[in-house]
């Protein structure tokens, strides 16, 4: 993917071969893409195993897999679209981005950086074989005792990856937090950092607080399995609940992991492409930090019908709906940068408005779910699986491809086909839509989730989430095709095709190798657009509009 | 040009307004409500519809709006003008959703103690002869009931028949195994697949699990309880619509999770008192499996295609019926 140089630039600097993207490289720039495009591939891999699970549910018999073969493809669906597609594409915009964004040559430690990527591979690689010796079945989740019964090796298989995956998003946390915190140009005070750099910062405090803790109980988990002991098996003396609460303690902040990074994403598109500042930069920045730290105390809010007592069920009922605050105040402040703007509605900006509509449907969901009575009835039911699809996929995957249009030009020095990309915008926004919308219903109505068989009262909705889902797989074509067709013959892109003005966007695309020919001149805040236009009367009243829509929002 | 576009947000406000209080009420989303307390769930879904619908057409109408109104026309590269916020109004939406998200915390909360969640019985540790006097302070006799904390099993058929408010609560034993549902009645020494009790009197089921966790779910009943291996749980509950409800695992318990059903019955006590009659054991200590096995054969055309696979016969039950009896071991 090697591309002319701009006309500025000479063109003396070495350049990448396509063979560096298969070394242990330490450019963060190559590990960025590394992980986007191993993330990509475990994402088709995973979506395919989502396609034969909808398949399966477009009947209410369990006819074209046999139930263990569907929960195992259900456990590594789940495992594969968080572990290995959501959390390392947020890792390579992270590695992509940072060093770029702060005017630095590269990640503070450079060589934990590629260890932490090459962990990555054989953590999937590892997990897919699990299906030669029979893959695990209990769910993403893996509570004992089921996992400790259904299938020895792959639950061990599956306890493997997920800590080689795991040490890999710690590794990473440790160099984004140094890198961020310690490398940026002396110009750049921590409020005038892309708000990216803030959302990778809370991110990392997340990562590196909650996930040695599900390394731990899934050691312990793995003693159950492989020497006997007991400390979750009921058997022996062990109690299961103790499990789901370290669980837990990760894997809800993994949630705010897998969106954290991709609000930074937003953050950056859309002032960008609506030519208008950030609408309350520091509301953004803090809220995202907010977010980070109620979301180290929510974990309980998953164990609303489990063994908790009454108190605690509470507690956690008040912190999870608190994190709606934060939460409402990012959604506000986008659409109040959107307001106003200039809005150019390409397939990176199309993605981003797309994400703002669903991901608020799965916060307002979110909210209810929080809400305990309400829980009890939805908990572990259809309900919850078109929740966290509107967050992770309506969220987290969306503001991913927003993302992935934004910096394709940057990574690669082309344009993409801005006709396939809406294209691909419209088959996933009506796909994703027509899949999970139909799937509260159900859960509301009585669907349990995790079956392979269900009654035929639900067929119905459940064969327009199949076609929804269907629709979703023919959503891929249009990238692939814009992918390969934008790198063989897409318009070669210059230094900032967006007209951004953060620091990436200040040297070649793609950058040279150590990013920058000289330092970089941070000559504006990150998204000071319009300074240099007169809009004195246009701002008076554009502040009264907001002013009434907010009165109105009373 | 000012006066008319605040006229215009107004009819907006209105009209977003309107819409989201008839669609909080007629959503249509959930199942029969067969209890009263049911019924308070459903009050609390439809206060937070009604605020979910409000917020999500004012901030959809405002991206529709953005997209059309403040598109980039042809040709035109200059920015948007240089606003980088609005103090007054960041604190606005900080403060609205706050407010709002208070008052559904403590609508919850009063909904939650109402169902008798908080109850110190059996939301923590406690002693199951305290039933009678906690129940007495309750307005609705009937709770929804937590996991004790202790590893002490509820003391089942004995502190909890005690009466409660003057009606004696009906006790059932529920115990999840792979995959199937199992109630046994110490009142009369029925044991069945299947849950039946009468309206407007409690009941109250002990659950527990004999191998991996399992969930009580009745959806109409808007009930949900883990069955824990190794920690019993309880559900108290009183049913006032008669009908048939399925009861549903809800939590992953292996392969066959999705057939893993039951089905309660709530029916009127006539109804409900033929059952006993046609189904208790002359004497409660002879021959129980002849009792068990048509009804647990019985138990739902849905299930039968899949019982042979699953290795559920009368031979299994007959097995799990010993374990039934010894509640403590686990």
């Amino acid at each position: 993917m090697s591309t002319e140089a701009t006309a500025t630039l000479p063109a003396l600097h070495p350049k990448r071969k396509w063979t560096d993207y298969f070394t242990f490289c330490t450019d963060h720039k190559v590990i960025g893409i590394q992980y986007l495009v191993t993330s990509f591939l475990f994402f088709f891999i995973g979506g395919s195993f989502a396609e034969v699970m909808r398949t399966e549910l477009a009947t209410p018999d369990p006819d074209i897999v046999s139930p263990e073969l569907y929960n195992q493809l259900m456990t590594l669906h789940g495992t594969i679209m968080i572990f290995l597609w959501i959390v390392p594409a947020g890792a390579a915009f992270a590695n992509y981005l940072i060093p770029l964004m702060i005017g630095a040559e590269d990640m503070a430690f450079p060589r934990l950086n590629a260890v932490a990527f090459w962990l990555t591979p054989p953590g999937g690689v590892l997990l897919i074989s699990s299906f030669f010796v029979g893959a695990p079945q209990s769910g993403w989740t893996s509570y004992p005792p089921l996992s400790l019964i259904s299938g020895k090796w792959g639950e061990e298989i599956w306890i493997l990856s997920v800590l080689l995956v795991g040490t890999s998003s710690i590794l990473g946390a440790i160099n984004f937090v140094t890198t961020i915190l310690k490398m940026r140009i002396p110009d750049m005070d921590l409020h005038s950092m892309p708000l990216f750099c803030w959302a990778m910062l809370a991110t990392s405090s997340l990562i590196l607080l909650s996930t040695p803790v599900l390394a731990a109980a899934l050691i312990l988990l793995s003693f159950d399995l492989i020497a006997g002991t007991s400390f979750f098996n009921p058997t022996g003396g062990g109690d299961p609940v103790v499990y789901q609460h370290l669980f837990w303690f990760y894997s809800h902040p993994a949630v705010y992991i897998m969106i954290l990074p991709f609000f930074g994403v937003i953050s950056e598109v859309i002032p960008v492409h609506a030519r208008k500042p950030i609408f309350g930069y520091r509301a953004i920045a803090y809220s995202s930090l907010a977010i980070s730290f109620l979301g180290l105390i929510v974990w309980a809010h998953h164990m609303f019908t489990s063994g908790t007592p009454g108190w605690l069920r509470m507690f956690f009922m008040a912190t999870t709906m608190l994190i709606a605050v934060p939460t409402g105040i990012k959604i506000f402040s986008w659409c109040g940068t959107l307001w106003g703007g200039k809005i150019s509605l390409n397939t990176s900006m199309l993605f981003a408005i797309g994400f703002l509509a669903s991901f608020l449907l799965g916060g307002l969901t979110g909210v209810m779910v929080a809400s305990v009575p309400f829980d009890i009835h939805v908990h572990d039911t259809y309900f919850v699986v078109g929740h966290f699809h509107y967050v992770l996929f309506g969220g987290s995957a969306l503001a991913l491809f927003s993302g992935f249009y934004h910096w394709f030009p940057k990574m690669t020095g082309r344009m993409v086909n801005e006709n396939l990309g809406r294209l691909h915008f419209a088959l996933t926004f009506i796909g994703l839509n027509l899949t999970f919308m139909p799937m509260h219903e159900l859960g509301l109505l009585g669907m349990n989730r995790r079956i392979a068989l269900y009654d035929v009262q639900f067929q119905p909705l459940n064969q327009l989430s199949t076609l929804g889902a269907y629709i979703m797989a023919v959503s891929t074509f249009p990238l692939i095709v814009n992918v390969a067709w934008s790198l063989w013959k897409g318009e070669k892109a210059g230094r900032n095709p967006w007209r951004a003005l953060t620091l990436e966007w200040q040297t070649a695309s793609p950058p040279i190798i150590e990013n920058f020919e000289e330092e970089p001149v941070l000559w504006s805040g990150p998204y000071d657009f319009g300074i240099d236009s007169e809009f004195v009367d246009e701002k008076e009243s554009l502040e009264e509009m907001l002013a009434e829509v907010g009165a109105e929002s009373r | 040009m000012k006066i008319p576009s605040n006229i215009l947000t107004l009819i907006a406000g209105i009209a977003i307004t309107l819409i989201s209080l008839w669609y909080g009420q007629n959503h249509g989303l959930m199942p029969v409500a067969a209890s009263s307390d049911a019924s308070k769930v459903d009050e609390i879904f439809n206060f937070m519809m009604t605020i979910a619908t409000g917020l999500f057409l004012l901030v959809d109408g405002v991206l529709i709006y953005c997209v059309i109104r403040f598109r980039r026309r042809k040709g035109d590269q200059t920015d948007g003008p240089p606003l980088e916020g609005n103090v007054p109004l960041e604190i606005l939406w900080t403060a609205i959703p706050t407010v709002l998200v208070f008052i559904l915390a403590v609508y919850s909360f009063e909904v939650y103690n109402n169902l008798g969640g908080l109850d110190p019985v059996y939301s923590g540790d406690g002693q199951a002869e305290q039933v009678a006097s906690n129940h007495k302070g309750h307005d609705h006799s009937h709770m929804l009931a937590m996991a004790p904390q202790s590893r002490v099993a509820l003391g089942i058929g004995t502190g909890a028949d005690n009466q409660v408010s003057g009606v004696k609560p009906l006790v059932v034993d529920v115990k999840g195994i792979q995959y199937a549902w199992i109630f046994n009645y110490p009142e009369t020494g029925i044991m069945s697949g299947e849950l039946h009790a009468p309206v407007n009197r409690p009941v109250q089921l002990n659950i527990s699990a004999g191998d991996v966790i399992h969930a009580v779910w009745i959806p109409q009943l808007r009930l949900k309880q883990d069955a824990i291996p190794g920690r019993d749980s309880t559900l108290i509950f009183k049913a006032n619509v008669e009908g048939e409800y399925p009861i549903i695992c809800a939590e992953l318990c292996g392969s066959y999770h999705g057939g893993m059903k039951s089905m309660f019955y709530a029916q009127s006590e006539e109804d409900f008192n033929e059952w006993v009659l046609a189904n208790a054991p002359a004497q409660p200590e002879s021959e129980p499996v002849a009792q068990l096995s048509p009804a647990a054969l019985s138990e739902g055309q849905f299930l039968a295609p899949y019982a042979q696979e699953m290795g559920i016969s009368s031979a299994t039950l007959a097995q799990v019926k010993s374990v039934v009896h010894q509640h403590n071991m686990l």
